[in-house]
């Protein structure tokens, strides 16, 4: 069988125009940045050398793409003659429209003149790739219709092979790219209604709604959203991953994307897309497995790092004093610890066997419990039937998962106390769990003690002292409400942070099992031949990034929008 | 202002005692004492051999006596075996027993002997801090220069085209960790089968295979452009986000202040406000960011040194940890907390000099 390439049966039309435009948008780009830097206002400060460095750059970005294509070679990249035809009509008609257009301009704001060009052609690869995907994935089974119709009538195959023939030519029209979107249907659909709904409904949905109104925002929604519905769908259903995560193949060692399965049978997906690692597994299902991982486990342990931050830094920053110096000295002790050297030390199967894990447990999973429960009894501490009622609908199941989560009936367990277990975490992910949490609730701890500092001088607060509202009512239903955005943000932003912590312990084989699929672990396994065997870290790698960058672009929204009001 | 110093340096004496005795409680749990004897002794040892092992050599005492020890305020530990051979913990290889001093601690300025190495912990460190300094050196004067230029140019005119990019681009930096930068980088310039070297080396442009050196280890003796260009750039990368982003709200601030409208309004040119009036007040606040930042690269330290097998400080932290290597952590603990602790004093003293309004009371 023949490997896939990567743009699929359809790519070589498309692949020059692509080129074309993409080498546009970065030399323009670089020269919009270039005439950006140096000439501080442009109306008055035109130079010539300025637009005769604009065309430089463009003529040698033309030629670039052109002595390129003539020497492009294999990989569905050769361009063929109809692709060569649309790149010259199309670069030669962009570049006349745009001279026609912006001729008056040009002169006038070089740096204006090339961001117009950067954004057009930006805009242009987009339409160039979408096409792309509409031309593959509408005539992707022409492949396998044309051979029908060569076959000889009188000698028809089975309809096995026919069928195995159907989905192999499919996948090779559609090439490794085109493969990997239709892979990822079910999320394109959910990310597709979810935008569509919210921004629907933007106005009537507070800050979320807001979000919608900054595009860096719905950027970073967007790549969060992606890999959370990803992670949902393959933890949930098992539904974008080609193959098992563990299954080794014999022959895929080090394969490079879109080799082809020996002997596959009619069930399995015929294809490594994005190749094998040196074990031979299939990194594309790796890398969609890996975020399940991730996002079960990072916004869980920022949440859990954020009850602890809470319940400490408000009283921490409202009473100041003794307990502030200590609990401050106590966060800056551990603020002092290099990560990496404290990860070494509680992330180990020698400590898990000690059971530190669970005892930290034991102490930082009460604190949700302290938070709920000081939460509604200050609330509702003069109306005692309401309060009993709901400090009993929160803590009761909220304590059954407590006791659930620290009980291990293991052999090493050392808290077996509890029978009512209904869940448990293995040793390996608790252990990673509680030292992320242990790591990022100092830094919680730090923002929340600065915001109450800040808060407690207000108006609203004196207001509530005179109306003789206690300490922690004061805290937790006046500070803490108004302290939301800035908190927000950092949330997003921690969760961020939590992936990277998470990345480094699985980059240094700490922790989780080295088997498992998580992005750190498999950039860790992919990094050794890294030289010779480029693709077994890499998807990991973007993948890492998209999420974090993602989340980092959201928190950017979130404060942009937050701030307006 | 001498009381001030005086009063953060006991703090810091204090952080580090508590720090370095967490460590040795932790390093000293018997399942880590277990692994320790069975690297260094036998892999196959029983327990009770375990045992004896560690016993001889003093690990079983209490765990009081032993951090006294390490501090050098209780005698050493010494144990006669049945041969009548006298061993401890002040009791060198090739030194004579009877010579050996009996206190032999951290304030006796002997920081133990590493079990890995098999050398003295002070002159590994010594060796390795070098290797580090000169790592840390290199990525200081890229990643500070660059992250106040690219500060000062998306803040010199908030929420133009140009403060939108580079603030995106400073966003993106921030959202790399070492290990995905690093690997990204040399799997695009240091890998002879991918990435740009091939195209280079078939255009004739570069000599050797590669454009760049994926491992750094030659660095160590003579380094140069080709093999330490990536790790330098891959710890400033993630660093010079923050710093960019901070200088570019500080800049953004100043540039909306009274005074700059005012020389604005007298006619001053925008180049001349942004370097003589501008430049100065918007580089207080990251200068802290910077100095706060330099802990933070001790993370990216280790990673790439990992990454890149260049063997300094943080390359000794992995190992010595990944073996349970007590003194040799110990020390290399209390030289991180006290670079944590040392760079707080002089981002909250510079601080201080730069901006006169403050002043500590």
């Amino acid at each position: 069988m023949e490997p896939l390439t990567w743009f699929g049966a359809y790519g070589s039309s498309f692949a020059p125009l692509l080129m074309v435009l993409i080498t546009l948008a970065v030399v323009c780009g670089l020269c919009a940045a270039l005439l950006a830097f140096t000439n501080s206002s442009p109306a008055t400060s035109f130079s010539l050398f300025n637009g005769i460095a604009v065309l430089f750059l463009l003529l040698v970005g033309f030629s670039y793409v052109y002595s390129g294509l003539s020497g492009a070679e294999g990989g569905g990249m050769a361009p063929s003659k109809l692709g060569w035809f649309l790149a010259t009509i199309a670069g030669l008609g962009v570049f006349a429209a745009m001279l026609a257009r912006f001729m008056g301009t040009f002169f006038d704001d070089p740096a204006a003149f090339a961001g117009t060009i950067f954004k057009w052609a930006i805009y242009g690869v987009g339409a160039v790739v979408a096409l792309w995907l509409l031309v593959t994935l509408v005539w992707q089974n022409a492949a396998h219709k044309e051979w029908l119709a060569g076959l000889d009538p009188a000698a028809m195959p089975a309809a096995e092979e026919i069928s195995q023939n159907e989905a192999v030519s499919r996948l090779h029209s559609r090439g490794i790219m085109a493969s990997i979107f239709v892979r990822f249907t079910p999320v394109w659909i959910s990310l597709i209604v979810l935008f569509a709904v919210s921004i629907q409904f933007k106005r009537r949905l507070g800050l979320y709604g807001k979000l919608f109104d900054s595009v860096i925002g719905m950027i970073g929604f967007g790549l969060v959203m992606f890999w959370v519905f990803t992670a949902v769908y393959v933890g949930l259903f098992d539904w974008i991953a080609t193959h098992p995560p563990l299954e080794q193949v014999s022959g895929m060692k080090n394969k490079v994307p879109g080799t082809p399965l020996r002997g596959a049978t009619a069930e399995q997906y015929p294809f490594y897309l994005l190749g094998g690692d040196p074990l031979a597994r299939d990194i594309f299902s790796r890398m969609v497995e890996g975020s399940v991982i991730v996002i079960r486990i990072a916004p869980m342990a920022t949440l859990f790092a954020f009850m602890v931050g809470i319940t400490l830094g408000l009283p921490a920053g409202y009473y100041g004093g003794k307990l502030d110096t200590f609990l401050s000295f106590l966060a800056n002790l551990i603020l002092a610890f290099p990560v990496i050297l404290l990860f070494y030390l509680l992330v180990t199967p020698e400590i898990v066997l000690t059971g530190l894990p669970q005892y930290m447990a034991l102490v930082l999973f009460l604190f949700p419990l302290i938070f709920f429960g000081v939460l509604i009894n200050s609330r509702f501490r003069t109306q005692p039937q309401k309060n009993y009622m709901w400090l009993a609908i929160v803590l009761i199941p909220l304590f059954l998962v407590y006791a659930s989560a620290i009980n291990d009936p293991g052999a090493n367990s050392k808290i077996r106390f509890w029978p009512l277990d209904f869940f448990d975490i293995p040793g390996g992910i608790l252990v990673v769990f509680v030292s992320v949490v242990f790591v990022n609730s100092p830094t919680v701890f730090r923002i929340v003690r600065g915001l109450a500092l800040d808060i407690q001088t207000r108006d609203y607060v004196a207001a509530a002292q005179t109306r003789g509202e206690r300490p922690w009512y004061i805290m937790l239903w006046e500070i803490l409400p108004n302290a939301r955005g800035p908190l927000i943000v950092d949330f997003c932003l921690r969760i961020g942070y939590t992936t990277i912590l998470l990345g480094t312990l699985g980059f240094f084989g700490l922790g989780l099992p080295p088997e498992s699929p998580d992005w750190g672990s498999t950039i860790n396994e992919g990094r050794k031949l890294l030289s010779i065997y480029p693709h077994p870290a890499l998807p990991p790698a973007f993948a890492l990034l998209t999420l974090v960058l993602g989340l980092n672009l959201l928190a950017d929204g979130l404060r942009e929008e937050s701030l307006k009001d | 202002m001498g009381l001030f110093i005086l009063r953060r340096l006991g703090v810091m004496l204090l952080t580090a005692l508590c720090l370095t005795f967490v460590v040795f409680f932790l390093t000293n749990l018997y399942p880590n004492l277990e692994k320790l004897a069975k690297t260094q002794g036998n892999m196959r040892m029983t327990d009770e051999q375990v045992e004896n092992w560690l016993s001889n050599r003093g690990y079983l005492q209490p765990l009081p006596v032993k951090y006294a020890e390490w501090l050098g305020v209780a005698p050493g530990f010494v144990h006669t075996n049945a041969e009548g051979e006298v061993t401890g913990r002040c009791i060198r290889p090739g030194v004579e027993p009877e010579k050996a001093p009996t206190y032999c601690g951290v304030l006796q300025g002997d920081w133990g002997y590493s079990t890995v190495f098999k050398e003295p912990v002070t002159q590994i460190i010594s060796i390795r801090l070098a290797l580090t300094a000169k790592l840390m050196l290199w990525v200081m004067l890229l990643m500070v220069p660059a992250a106040l230029a690219i500060g000062v140019l998306a803040g010199m005119r908030e929420g133009s085209r140009t403060d939108r990019t580079l603030s995106t681009v400073s966003i993106t930096t921030t959202a790399t960790p070492e290990y995905v930068s690093g690997v990204i980088f040399i799997a695009l310039l240091a890998s002879s089968r991918f990435g740009l070297s091939p195209l280079l080396a078939e255009w004739g442009l570069i000599e050797g295979k590669t454009l760049f050196k994926g491992t750094a280890t030659s660095a160590m003796e003579s380094a140069n452009f080709e093999n330490f260009f990536l790790p330098v750039l891959t710890i400033a990368l993630y660093g010079m986000g923050y710093i960019a982003r901070m200088t570019r709200a500080s800049m953004a601030e100043v540039m909306t202040a009274q005074y700059i409208r005012t020389a604005r309004l007298k006619g001053v040119s925008f180049r001349n406000i942004v370097m003589k009036h501008a430049l100065r007040n918007a580089l207080i606040a990251p200068f802290t960011v910077i100095m706060l930042q330099i802990p933070w690269l001790l993370n990216g330290v280790v990673i790439v040194e990992t990454l890149f097998n260049y063997k300094g400080f943080g390359w000794t932290l992995v190992q010595a940890a990944g073996n349970n290597d007590i003194e040799l952590l110990l020390a290399v603990s209390v030289v991180s907390v006290v670079v944590v602790l040392i760079t707080q004093l002089i981002s909250d003293i510079g601080y201080v000099f730069l901006n006169p309004r403050i002043r500590i009371s």
